[in-house]
């Protein structure tokens, strides 16, 4: 299990490539596909790498991506149910 | 649609069952202005999440904390911090940052706005301000240009950059901020460029807590008027020339601190000096002294 996740607001998004270039573990890609205003957002390419240290969201100019940490607890919750 | 494409739309829409989220700057933003007027790879926003980061690291009240800014693209952040904030008239932000400090000492009073409003239009206030070690803290985006206007020569622009108003290049000489203002008399003074986000949001921090005139000046990329007329690259070709040239040297010679169009950028923490005195107590030891009783700093709020 990865040690975060990242959350996208792909509406946002204004297709800078700061999160992607910028993120330590290169979790990020932009993609091929558009959001309404015709920018390409990221998507998150290699969740298993995401550490949940938010640098993409510190980046972003346009507050539309940030990463969470996952703690212990919530771990262990997600394997006792799974 | 090709498998790839399709992947990534669904690699966009996925939904897991993971941890209840949010964004840490929401609480920091006018969540309803969003998407803001910046342009893709305009530096602002990252400055602005920088800023979120310090209020929230400092642990200063955030309903003590008032955010003043001029006019200019940068001068928009007044408009989308959740944060008492006043959006003044252009070059005049330090002036109404002035009056606000002075009639409610008790309020941290960010200034934040752009190299054309705070000193161009505004050079005289911003010296000033630093020669009176008044606690203001001053966030400077400096894109090198005025921007919103169409991207004119600044008195910050570095020498042969290509402006609308220059196309033959500028050959005025630079204004170099920091030298200008410890001359002047600032206790607090740094520099930072967008690309170095956990410097940019300590150093944030330390100015909210630093007692006296602070300056903090970020060099951002304006993608659409400055860098495209100079052949530099979109926003994200900017930050990697930062990442590449920006060097770090805290306490550096700020006479040493120039602009240069395609140089090195010295970047750092240049000077914190607690031997001043910050502008409203002094005005309470002086009076105190000179009248012979306490001076009592007395604020009536209508
Ligand atoms: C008194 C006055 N003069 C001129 C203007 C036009 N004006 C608006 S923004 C601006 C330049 C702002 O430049 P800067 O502060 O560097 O902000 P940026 O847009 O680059 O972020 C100018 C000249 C104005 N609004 N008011
Ligand atoms: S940094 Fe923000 S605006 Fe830029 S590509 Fe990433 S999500 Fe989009
Ligand atoms: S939270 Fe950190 S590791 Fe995860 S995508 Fe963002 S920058 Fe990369
Ligand atoms: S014109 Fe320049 S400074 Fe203004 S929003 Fe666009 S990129 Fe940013
Ligand atoms: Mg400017």
């Amino acid at each position: 299990m990865p040690k975060g996740f990242v959350t996208i607001t792909a509406e946002r998004c204004k297709g800078c490539g700061f999160c992607v270039e910028f993120c330590p573990t290169h979790v990020l890609a932009l993609s091929s596909a558009f959001n309404f205003k015709g920018y390409h957002p990221p998507y998150v390419h290699d969740a298993e790498k995401c550490s949940g240290c938010d640098l993409c969201g510190m980046y972003c100019p346009d507050f539309a991506i940030y990463g969470t940490r996952i703690t212990a607890a919530q771990k262990k919750g997600a394997n006792h149910a799974g | 649609m090709s498998d790839n494409l399709m992947l990534e739309n669904a690699a966009l829409q996925v939904e897991e069952a993971l941890p209840e989220s949010m964004n840490p700057v929401e609480p920091f933003l006018r969540s309803e202005r969003i998407p803001h007027i910046w342009c893709p790879g305009c530096g602002i926003g990252t400055t602005v999440n920088c800023f979120a980061r310090a209020v929230m690291d400092s642990k200063l009240d955030p309903n003590k904390i008032a955010v003043v800014s001029g006019i200019g693209c940068s001068g928009r952040v007044a408009g989308y911090v959740n944060l008492d904030s006043f959006h003044t008239t252009h070059g005049r932000a330090i002036p109404f940052a002035t009056g606000l400090k002075l009639a409610n000492p008790e309020l941290t009073v960010v200034v934040y706005s752009g190299d054309g409003d705070l000193a161009s239009i505004g050079g005289n206030h911003l010296i000033h301000a630093a020669r009176r070690n008044l606690d203001i803290k001053v966030i400077c985006v400096n894109n090198l240009i005025y921007a919103m206007t169409g991207g004119q020569s600044a008195a910050t622009t570095p020498e042969s950059c290509t402006t609308a108003t220059s196309p033959y290049g500028t050959f005025e000489p630079t204004l170099n901020l920091p030298h200008l203002l410890e001359a002047a008399g600032a206790t607090f003074i740094a520099r930072w460029t967008t690309y170095h986000v956990m410097q940019l949001a300590k150093t944030m921090k330390e100015a909210l807590l630093h007692k006296g005139f602070s300056f903090i000046e970020i060099i951002s990329p304006c993608p659409t008027l400055f860098q495209r007329r100079n052949q530099m690259g979109d926003g994200l070709e900017t930050m990697k020339f930062y990442k590449e040239h920006g060097k770090t040297k805290h306490g550096a010679d700020t006479a040493s601190l120039d602009m240069t169009k395609s140089g090195d950028i010295i970047i750092g923490k240049f000077v914190e000096k607690k031997d001043r005195p910050e502008y409203i107590d002094h005005m309470r030891e002086y009076y105190t002294q000179k009248l012979g009783r306490p001076f009592e700093y007395q604020v009536k709020t209508c």
